[in-house]
């Protein structure tokens, strides 16, 4: 047993300090949440309901077990980023358990743009595939969906990670055993047609779900054929003519209540991951005093740690060496991990050390959790003639190959090649979360601004010019504002560069079901790279 | 005293009587009909044998068959109980004279007591104030009016030959008389042809207060205080308490002299009770009571006597019928606190108390309330015999202790799988006026639509059934957990056969928050098991009795019983409608009579056949015009509640 001790003072008036400012964060973001998760306008919601359609989200509460937990992704996707609002880019996805198995769900909104396919809703529905293709969970895709949104057609339809991956994805996906079902509650036309027809069972809604690849008025278009769309491609003509479907069901309800038997009828067993460990032994409600308000100003990473682990026992490795990366095992909702968390700066001696213990558990197939608060490898002439380059390409090649399930959670800063030695996004970690006070980008807006004008500087004066206090504040003030906004992580998550924002007290909770899920699928063996020693 | 008796009767009573028998170290015979097989008094006796089909004139009226039983396992008497045979005369001739004893009265006893008139008359002749009237052949109507005032106003003039009300007239005062008596007379005349009339004090605000008596075979004869019985609904008693309120010592002793008076007269022996009439417009008085008739037999509701005497009635009968004395003088019978007795029936108060028969599926009793039953969780109220579940009998230091406990009783006692009058109960002893002790026969009758109006859902039982069919570990963790908000949960139940309009969420370590029709509440400290479910609502700590028959969740938290659904997605909407060409029988019961046969063109309205189930008849009528296709019955089948019956020619209907 090492249980954590705590050094952190909740009467201090440092700590309210902290709580004031990550308070503003949270809220900020829980109430976007709230207007986001209601989906589409007023309006649009109560047309869907008078048409007999469940809400997006209450088809997905009808197609959970009851009391299941529910892991939504990308919940921010698409803020801010269009002209248009377009509330969780149009689509829900997430991890909840139906019958009790963990499935990948993913729900068209209609009351969104008719729950069209913007370029963020066509990353996000491959983003939820492949989530459900590393942790192998089956999908079920609740269909509702005008299918691509003409005017953005170049940035859905044809490159790689475009409209069509979606259905490639399936194939493969159903290849493997990943079970793909889709229900058919609201439109699916043209290439979203090929959404229930790649699955693998389908349902379809009597009256109110249709798949054809053209619509009433593109066939008269075509061949003068007039015919209404729920004979051209309603549930009747596909259940009982084409076989495009396989269930008709009466309702929403029903079709949710064919979706859950579907599920109980997949012969895979189900997952038996231990449920549940003890608590933290330290208070989670005090996560929101830990991180300060400025951002520079240092924390101790094991104060986090403790609050998200059970009983809050951590088994430090190596602890008297490489300080500035904190790592070491422990449990989280009872399953073990391995924990690679900042507390610093990273050094040759905390990269090297970073990569040891990652090869440690990889031999021993325990998952890692990565907790960033990093500005980045340690820069300067004694670093470089240590090797810092060398090091540091040690841990993320280790990163980079390690094959046991990912999961990483920024807490603070996540900068430069740190974002990469720490498992960013790019290293293909099964879930990456964000806290709300957290910033991402390639390096500080100060040192970018910094970098920018004394590069300026350098050509203007080699030329013979001169470069003012004044040009450079110029010069300065739009990097400073570009890297301010774009460092956000409601930019970064609106981009899908993340899973979610998270509220920083449900953080163990989000591991432990990132875990969960990851475990879906068999840890494999990793395969390390060559280590540059 | 007898080493093993025989009891003729099935259900609560018959186990009640086996209960004593083996306090006293007596065995005991049960006789059974197929219907009882695995019944809860054939399996608490130490012999039971089978002794017809279900119908009681073909088992436990089968007096001969009994003795034979009897006679064949060597007992050496035969136990009544109450109903079937225990006020049969014939019956009792026939025990005795098969060397048997017969624990009750003698034969001439009951036969005295059987005959109302003639039992009136005698009891006139031994002093016991019977209810005055004019029953004679001379309609004078001066001789008419000065019998009226003998009797003494207000007074009731019936049509001999009455009913339904016709040619009744109640007059208040003597100058109303003449033209009263000239009314009803045509009235009589009218409707039935025959003018003569009869004369009766009209008791207003009656009570019905018993007297228990007892007699030996030496003569003597105890009473053991009285029990007030007005709580009735067409003459069925529903709730019973001893003493009666209200009860002085005078009026007592004017009482209970009178009933040893009456029991003396026939020379009584055994359990019997002298039912009287009482005035309850104001205080009871030593003249406000008169005799309506004898029970030669224990009573159903000789628990109260019991609860407030200390003694165990069952076994003095058995004592006096081996020929013992009373066990105790007069003087030695005590009257401690106040008792009361409520019986639990398989009936729907909200259909008029239309009998229920069926399985039930859960029956659990209050502790700390003496309850008498015969059937158990997974037993069947059957339609061929009372419906009777239970009684519940409270005691008391005093009358508001002991209404409390049956209330509380009552509330803590569930049943499912049947409609029963259990909620029904509850309301009438929180009455206002039952509790105050002003009441009469007719309180239920008055209030009959609030004492069964069903009190409106209340949350908590809305959350206790959608845990019923959803039945969630609080121990998981992240119950109903999301990253931002919480699982809202449809409640997906049909309450009265629509769905509600609502919503639930798990708000972690024990808390949930039920939305119905936009009014939120907030559970904490909910635990569920699969017979209760607890929880607090702000302050107030609610507790559920819960059960859960597949798709089905019963529920009560207080006074009154929910049943709620799950909606069963897979059940399209077809399957709910009624195909009005079929025709099901409403209940459990023996269809008494046909009136059609296939190929018959029926009007709507017409009958179609009748069932009967616990003496009451349902009789089915067309709800259309049209023609006959099939005819799925005869007279005297058993039908279920359901069974298509009668099935119309498609299209005509």
């Amino acid at each position: 047993m090492a249980i954590i001790e705590t050094k952190l003072n909740p009467h201090s008036p440092h700590f309210a300090e902290n709580v004031k400012a990550n308070e503003v964060f949270l809220s900020d973001m829980s109430v976007l949440a709230a207007k986001i998760s209601l989906g589409g306008r007023e309006a649009s919601r109560a047309r869907h309901v008078s048409r007999g359609k469940l809400l997006p989200r209450d088809r997905i509460a009808g197609l959970l077990d009851v009391g299941s937990p529910f892991l939504e992704i990308g919940l921010f996707a698409a803020h801010n980023v269009y002209e248009t609002d377009l509330p969780a880019a149009g689509v829900i996805a997430g991890i909840g358990c139906v019958e009790g198995r963990d499935c990948m769900i993913l729900c068209n909104d209609a009351t969104v743009k008719g729950g069209t396919y913007y370029p963020l809703t066509v990353k996000k529905h491959l983003r939820a595939q492949e989530i459900a293709e590393e942790n192998n969970l089956p999908c079920i895709y609740l269909v509702d969906s005008g299918g691509a949104n003409l005017p953005n057609q170049d940035e859905v339809f044809a490159d790689k990670n475009h409209f069509g991956r979606i259905f490639y994805n399936q194939a493969r996906m159903s290849a493997k055993g990943i079970t793909q079902i889709a229900v058919v509650m609201g439109s699916c036309t043209a290439g979203g047609a090929y959404v229930p027809a790649m699955s693998d069972q389908t349902i379809i809604v009597r009256d109110q779900g249709t798949i054809f690849l053209a619509g009433p008025p593109l066939v008269k278009e075509a061949t003068g054929e007039v015919i209404d769309a729920e004979t051209l491609g309603g549930g009747d003509t596909h259940t009982r003519l084409s076989g495009v479907a396989d269930y008709l069901a009466e309702d929403d309800k029903h079709a949710l209540a064919l979706a859950r038997q579907c599920v109980h009828n997949l012969g895979r067993g189900k997952t038996s991951v231990p449920v549940g460990g003890e608590l933290p032994k330290l208070d989670p409600e005090e996560l929101l005093g830990i991180v300060p308000a400025d951002p520079k100003t240092p924390f101790d990473i094991r104060e986090i740690i403790a609050r998200i682990i059970d009983n809050s026992d951590f088994e430090e490795f190596k602890a008297r060496f490489g300080t500035t990366l904190v790592c070491g095992f422990a449990k989280i909702d009872g399953i073990q991990v391995g924990i690679l968390a900042n507390n610093g700066v990273l050094f040759s001696e905390s990269s090297q050390k970073g990569a040891h213990f990652i090869q440690l558990c990889c031999q021993r197939k325990i998952p890692l959790l990565f907790l960033q608060n990093i500005t980045g490898f340690m820069v300067g002439s004694k670093y470089e003639a240590g090797g810092i380059a060398k090091d540091g390409a040690k841990l993320v090649a280790a990163v980079s190959c390690a094959d046991v399930p990912k999961v990483t959670v920024v807490v603070g800063g996540s900068y430069g090649a740190g974002n990469y030695g720490m498992c960013g996004r790019a290293y293909s970690p099964r879930f990456m979360w964000m806290w709300p006070n957290a910033k991402i980008s390639v390096m500080g807006g100060e040192q970018a601004a910094g970098v920018m004008a004394t590069v300026t500087r350098a050509a203007i004066e080699a030329k013979g010019g001169t470069f003012s206090g004044d040009d450079e504040v110029k010069l300065k003030q739009p990097i400073l504002d570009q890297f301010e906004e774009q460092s956000q992580p409601l930019y970064a998550s609106a981009r899908l560069w993340d899973d979610g924002i998270i509220d920083p007290r449900k953080t163990r909770d989000v591991v432990a079901l990132s875990l969960r899920a990851a475990l879906n699928a068999p840890v494999k063996d990793t395969q390390f790279s060559v280590f540059r020693m | 005293m007898f080493d093993k008796i025989l009891i003729a009767n099935r259900g609560e009573i018959a186990c009640r009587i086996i209960k004593t028998a083996q306090k006293m170290g007596v065995k005991t015979v049960a006789v059974y009909s197929e219907a009882d097989v695995n019944s809860m008094h054939s399996l608490n006796a130490d012999e039971a044998v089978l002794i017809g089909p279900a119908p009681s004139e073909k088992s436990y009226l089968k007096g001969e068959r009994i003795i034979q039983v009897a006679l064949d396992t060597g007992a050496q008497a035969i136990h009544p109980g109450y109903g079937f045979l225990s006020e049969n005369p014939d019956f009792v001739e026939q025990v005795e004279a098969a060397g048997l004893v017969f624990i009750g009265p003698s034969a001439s006893s009951i036969r005295k007591m059987g005959l109302k008139d003639q039992a009136k008359r005698l009891m006139q002749d031994a002093d016991v104030p019977v209810v005055p009237g004019y029953h004679g052949d001379d309609q004078d109507e001066k001789f008419l009016a000065s019998e009226a005032d003998k009797i003494g106003y207000p007074v009731l003039i019936k049509a001999r030959a009455g009913g339904g009300g016709k040619g009744m007239r109640l007059v208040e005062q003597a100058t109303d008389f003449k033209t009263a008596l000239a009314s009803a007379q045509r009235e009589g005349q009218a409707s039935f042809g025959d003018p003569h009339v009869l004369i009766e004090k009209y008791i207003t605000s009656p009570r019905h207060i018993e007297v228990q008596v007892f007699g030996d075979t030496h003569g003597n004869v105890v009473h053991l205080y009285e029990r007030d019985c007005s709580l009735q609904r067409r003459h069925q008693k529903v709730i019973e308490e001893a003493p009666a309120p209200d009860m002085s010592k005078d009026v007592r002793a004017a009482m209970t002299n009178a009933a040893i008076e009456a029991a003396k007269k026939i020379d009584y022996q055994g359990a019997g009770t002298i039912e009287f009439i009482v005035d309850g417009s104001g205080s009871l008085r030593a003249d406000g009571f008169w005799f309506m008739e004898m029970n030669t037999r224990l009573q159903v509701e000789h628990p109260v006597t019991e609860a407030v005497t200390g003694v165990d009635l069952v076994e003095w009968q058995l004592r006096i019928a081996s020929g013992e004395l009373l066990p105790m003088s007069q003087e030695e019978i005590p009257l401690n606190g106040h008792a009361f007795e409520a019986r639990i029936y398989a009936e729907d108060p909200q259909e008029d108390f239309k009998p229920s028969p069926g399985t039930l599926e859960t029956v659990r009793f209050a502790k700390g309330c003496r309850i008498d039953t015969g059937v158990k969780t997974g037993d069947t109220v059957s339609p061929f015999y009372d419906p009777m579940i239970a009684k519940i009998t409270s005691h008391g230091a005093n009358r508001n202790t002991a209404l409390s406990q049956l209330v509380v009783g009552l509330d803590h006692t569930f049943c499912t799988g049947i409609k029963n009058n259990i909620g029904f109960l509850s309301k009438l002893a929180q009455d206002d006026d039952f509790v105050k002790g002003d009441f009469d026969t007719g309180l239920i009758a008055r209030k009959q639509e609030n004492l069964t109006k069903v009190q409106s859902l209340d949350p908590f039982d809305i959350m206790a059934a959608f845990l019923v069919l959803n039945p969630v570990d609080f121990m998981a963790p992240r119950l109903g957990w999301g990253l931002w908000e919480q699982v809202t949960q449809s409640l997906n139940m049909l309450y009265n056969g629509m769905e509600l309009d609502g919503s639930i969420r798990f708000d972690g370590a024990n808390n949930a928050t039920l939305i119905v029709k936009d009014l939120q509440t907030t559970f904490s400290n909910i635990s569920n098991t699969s017979d209760l479910v607890t929880a607090h609502n702000g302050s107030k700590k609610q507790t559920a009795m819960v059960s859960n028959k597949k798709v089905v969740a019963h529920v009560k938290s207080s006074t009154d019983q929910y049943s709620f659904e799950c909606i069963d997605p897979f059940s399209s909407g077809d399957a709910h409608a009624q195909n009005s060409s079929q025709i099901i029988s409403p209940m459990t019961g023996v269809v008494t009579v046909v009136h059609v046969t296939a190929g018959m063109k029926v009007e709507k309205g017409a009958p179609l056949f009748a069932v009967e189930a616990m003496k009451m008849e349902h009789v089915v009528v067309a709800d259309q015009d049209g023609v006959i296709d099939t005819v799925l019955c005869t007279a005297s089948d058993a039908v279920d509640q359901g069974q298509l019956l009668v099935q119309f020619v498609d299209g005509d209907t």
